[in-house]
């Protein structure tokens, strides 16, 4: 029923972020998905990442594709725009976006059949770009709205609803993404909003593409036993190896962490993100070893989550197209058109 | 040129070319400055840079003159031909027939010699002879030892060849009176930064210019004399013309996938850019130049662009639009300003890339599936190109809606004489109904698709203003106030006003450009590029006492004078470059029009449609009219014969033409021009 508004009651005792809203004031419409959706855990741990980081709801930009999961943006930040695009083709509408206004949050919400179907070229394309964007990817192995056909992440030798099982070898996101060049790269799981709130709060101060790979069980087509993206399977086999604290520059660091067990990374806006390891194995600073080590678990059947990879960049889209800090939806027309005088020079080299 | 001109004969090797033919002067009097040449090359032997030079030339002599290249897709090693028309009466098309081939390439000598009109000439590179090959007893063989001349000057195999090009623009500057110094100037403009190739390629300019004066009696009765009609005039092509109407619209997103032909637009684009609009002190560019991983991309991030607020476009062809096409209907539903160029080329599939129809009338104007119509502009020149490209980003903002600007590879790759663009600085774009922050101060809410003004255009607004402006843009569907509905009553609101919308884009679009003569009850409709090539056949026809009226759709919707023009006349010829009368059927799907008035002249062989094409399809059609009137009346065709075309018809048939050898030659068929009548079924 999205077109319900919720009723908007604030209750003077509800915390207050530094824009003085509350975390009401970044909810969006009701949520349309079954009961229990893994999706709707992604969407609220989205509303409490945006209402930490103070966002201005107008300045947040959501886009998403084709799919239940596409739908999610309609559920949180009803005061910033949204773009519902073609199937598996948002990440062309962020990277047009992004190039018109640089000063927006963009908030890219995808499945699994819209990003590693569909639209994996386009998904590939947006991470070599390095679109200042946080891409969401929530994923659980099926097509929902056509009924539970498997996805491309689909694992070997999982079980639909109706007994079939996968042979097709899956699409991992991450590993993809770490192939690609991408420079924040995540997984986690709906059903852990302490890990999943940080990670995203750092993915959207994250400048350039950062992807957070989100485990979203189907409650409907792909929660039963066989099923390797269940919740059941997923909350055994989930394997945090690197958490991260998220502290925004605004905010002062009063943490104290113990040297070898966390490592700080500074962000590009003096922002801080703590990586807590959990699997001293895995390291989060490198790019192969970080590949290899979740390849090397996945074999063994368990989900690596966290921050597995970040590197701080500065050459996103804008950087590398050398546009100029204003947004280009803001230059004046005096500034863009060259004028009459010019143009007879120009018309000089077609005489 | 005397009767006595000789054949080359080549250090006594080379046995003497007789031209039995030859009538010196006969039917060549009066063609200075009036006359076409044809140039056979092979791509990549440099042969570009001569024919443009040589048309450069020409023109800079104050001569109107055409140029059309027939190139290959292909980077080397290929036939192409280049036409030049040198055309003092300022005409823009190719006229249909050759009278100088220039033969350069030995693979193609059997087509091009055909293709010579009687009392013609051929130059060729007598290096190696081909007296057989080559004999036709009507016209006049010119022999010139181009590679042996090259190689006794040059050395470098690259060299050599590249040099034996130039050499024959030498050869022509004495055959045809052109001005060396000319040349030479415009060698120095063109290589400014390597002042020692001026040196070489004029060398090679003159080897090939001194033999021709001393072997013929130069210069030939085609040839060039100065004149001054070329003031105020530029030779440009179409994708830079509507290049540089993007700059100065304001465009500042462009993002495509590279596509013969359109490819030229984004790069001249680019160079305007970089640059006009890149910041001497920081290196910013006020522009994002985005090379998208194909066209269902490209497209997408223009409408991102757009509908955050930049205007943005993209340049493609044929197998773009295709790919194109579901983004196309989400931005028609959804109500996103996208500006496209089609730059038309040969289909259905990868057809020919490199040569030019009119193939996409239909699949642009309703690209997409369910209920979409899209805004077409249909440029007829480079000109049009450059005012289009900015009334199109108007037109866009103002509809909020995709606008599609058909031009095609003729327009956009050749070279084109047109009036000096010019631009008013009192220009402002027109970003249509976009409610900034001090609107939403004033209103209590804002409802995205709510029709307020009665013109069917709702108001929009940006993200990042204000949080009471938030809307989603959704292909779903939606209801007035913008949000998900599968109600049938609130989804059938928003088609119907999108209709409404439609209505307004009609007032809206560039008019027709629409031309009547007293008492002309039969008429030509055409489109485009075709434009030139109609002129000329009905000043062609006109002298023949068939005068037509003539209207020529600018953009679609087609609006209300179409119609009235359809609804005038009881014949209409609808000229254009496609096999299925796309236009015809565009005409009866769209306007009130008879269908069995419309008779399609169609042109589709990916050569540009020529002036004796539309003159002899018209006048068949005229011939057989009238036979079919005396034998029984012709279902369809009403009283056409003698009443319909006034006192004229009488003498159409009498002033027939003989049909065009160039064009059947040039795209290497006999097809005869191929007149469609509707009474019989054509495209339905």
């Amino acid at each position: 029923m999205t077109y319900l508004a919720k009723p908007k009651v604030h209750h003077p005792s509800l915390p207050k972020n530094a824009l003085g809203l509350t975390r009401r004031d970044y909810e969006g419409a009701n949520s349309t998905l079954c009961a229990g959706c893994g999706h709707d855990s992604i969407t609220a741990a989205l509303i409490e990442a945006c209402w930490q980081l103070s966002l201005p709801p107008q300045n947040v930009v959501k886009l998403s594709g084709i799919g239940c999961s596409s739908k999610t943006t309609a559920y949180f930040v009803g005061g910033g725009h949204g773009f519902n695009a073609v199937h598996g083709r948002m990440p062309s509408i962020a990277t047009g976006a992004s190039a018109a206004n640089r000063r927006l949050t963009y908030i890219g919400v995808s499945g699994d059949g819209d990003t590693l179907s569909i639209g994996l070229g386009q998904f590939c394309h947006a991470i070599r770009r390095n679109i200042d964007m946080l891409y969401v990817i929530e994923n659980n192995g099926v097509y929902g709205l056509t009924k539970g056909q498997f996805s491309a992440s689909a694992d070997v030798g999982t079980k639909a609803k109706r007994g079939e099982v996968n042979q097709q070898p899956p699409i991992d996101p991450v590993l993809l993404a770490l192939s690609l060049g991408a420079t924040f790269v995540a997984r986690s799981f709906s059903g852990d909003k302490a890990q999943l709130v940080p990670l995203l709060m750092a993915g959207i101060r994250h400048k350039g593409f950062a992807l957070i790979d989100v485990l979203s069980p189907c409650v409907t087509f792909n929660d039963h036993e066989g099923s390797t993206k269940s919740y059941l399977y997923t909350r055994e086999h989930y394997e945090p190896a690197v958490n991260v604290d998220f502290i925004p520059i605004e905010r002062e660091i009063t943490a104290q962490y113990a040297e070898g067990e966390a490592l700080p990374v500074v962000m590009h806006d003096g922002s801080r993100i703590v990586l807590r390891k959990i699997d001293a194995s895995h390291d989060p600073t490198s790019r192969s070893a970080a590949a290899a080590h979740v390849q090397e678990r996945m074999k063994a059947g368990e989900y690596l989550t966290g921050l597995l990879y970040v590197e701080p960049s500065e050459s996103d889209f804008h950087a590398l197209n050398q546009t100029p800090d204003e947004p280009l939806n803001a230059i004046p027309y005096e500034r863009l058109s060259p004028g009459a005088k010019a143009l007879e020079k120009i018309l000089a080299r077609y005489r | 040129m005397s009767d006595r001109t000789p054949g080359i004969c080549m250090q006594g090797r080379a046995p003497r070319i007789h031209h039995e033919g030859l009538r010196a002067g006969d039917s060549m009097t009066d063609r200075v400055n009036d006359f076409v040449i044809k140039i056979a090359t092979v791509n990549g032997t440099g042969s570009a840079s001569a024919n443009t030079l040589l048309m450069k030339s020409i023109f800079r002599s104050g001569i109107p003159v055409m140029g059309k290249n027939y190139f290959p897709s292909n980077i080397q090693g290929l036939p192409t031909w280049y036409e030049i028309r040198v055309t003092r009466d300022g005409h823009v098309a190719r006229s249909g027939r050759v009278d100088i081939m220039v033969a350069m390439n030995a693979e193609t000598y059997s087509r091009d010699v055909k293709e010579v009109a009687p009392g013609g000439y051929l130059l060729y590179d007598s290096t190696w002879p081909r007296p057989a090959l080559l004999r036709r007893d009507d016209i006049t063989v010119i022999g010139v030892p181009l590679a042996q001349l090259c190689n006794e000057s040059f050395s470098g195999v690259r060299t050599r060849i590249l040099m034996k090009n130039i050499c024959y623009a030498g050869v022509l500057a004495a055959l045809l009176d052109l001005d060396l110094e000319q040349i030479r100037k415009l060698l120095g403009e063109t290589y400014s930064k390597k002042p020692q190739l001026v040196e070489s390629n004029m060398r090679a300019i003159q080897l090939g210019y001194d033999y021709a004066k001393q072997h013929f009696a130069c210069p030939l009765p085609l040839r060039i004399e100065r004149m001054n009609a070329t003031a105020g005039h530029i030779m440009i092509d179409g994708n830079t013309a509507a290049a540089l109407g993007c700059v100065y619209a304001g465009a500042t997103v462009a993002a495509w996938y590279p596509i013969t032909p359109s490819t030229s637009l984004m790069d001249a684009f680019k160079g305007f850019c970089d640059r006009l609009r890149t910041d001497p002190q920081t290196g910013r560019k006020s522009f994002a130049f985005i090379q998208a991983e194909d066209e269902l991309a490209a497209i997408g991030m223009v409408i991102g662009a757009s509908w955050n607020g930049a205007r943005a476009f993209t340049a493609t062809s044929g197998p773009g639009i295709s790919l194109m096409s579901e983004f196309l209907g989400l931005a028609y539903y959804a109500e996103v300003p996208a500006v496209l160029f089609d730059i038309q080329r040969v289909g259905p599939s990868t057809g020919m890339p490199t040569r030019t129809q009119q193939g996409d009338i239909l699949a642009c104007a309703y690209a997409s599936h369910g209920d979409t119509r899209h805004v077409c502009l249909y440029p007829a020149n480079p000109e049009e190109c450059f005012y289009m490209a900015a009334q199109a980003f108007d037109l866009a903002e103002r509809l909020q809606t995709p606008v599609i600007v058909l031009s095609d590879l003729d327009i956009g790759m050749n070279d084109w004489m047109c009036p000096d663009l010019k631009w008013d600085d009192a220009y402002r774009p027109d970003r249509g109904k976009v409610l900034g922050p001090e609107e939403l101060a004033k209103i209590e809410k804002f409802y995205r698709f709510l029709d307020r003004d009665g013109d069917g255009i709702a108001a929009r607004t940006l993200p990042g203003v204000d949080p009471k402006a938030a809307y989603f843009a959704r292909g779903s569907g939606h209801t007035q106030y913008g949000t998900y509905t599968e109600d049938a009553t609130e989804y059938q609101i928003v088609l119907d006003r999108l209709l409404k919308k439609w209505e307004t884009a009609k007032t809206l679009v560039p008019r027709p450009l629409i031309e009547t003569h007293p008492g002309a009850d039969a008429a030509i409709v055409s489109v485009g590029s075709c434009e030139g090539a109609v002129r000329e056949a009905l000043d062609v026809l006109a002298a023949q006492g068939v005068t037509l009226d003539y209207l020529r759709v600018r953009a679609f919707p087609f609006g209300k004078e179409v119609d009235q023009f359809l609804a005038a006349h009881r014949l209409v010829f609808v000229v254009e470059q496609n096999r299925d009368a796309q236009l015809r059927s565009l005409l009866t799907l769209e306007t009130a029009v008879e269908k069995s008035k419309l008779r399609s002249l169609l042109h589709y062989n990916g050569l540009p449609v020529s002036s004796s094409f539309i003159v002899d399809g018209v006048l068949a059609e005229l011939r057989g009219a009238q036979a079919g009137a005396r034998a029984t009346p012709v279902a369809g065709l009403g009283g056409v014969p003698g009443a319909g075309l006034g006192a004229t018809s009488g003498r159409a048939g009498q002033a027939a033409q003989p049909a065009s050898a160039g064009d059947a030659a040039a795209a290497g068929t006999n097809a005869p021009p191929r007149v469609e009548r509707s009474a019989a079924g054509g495209h339905s």
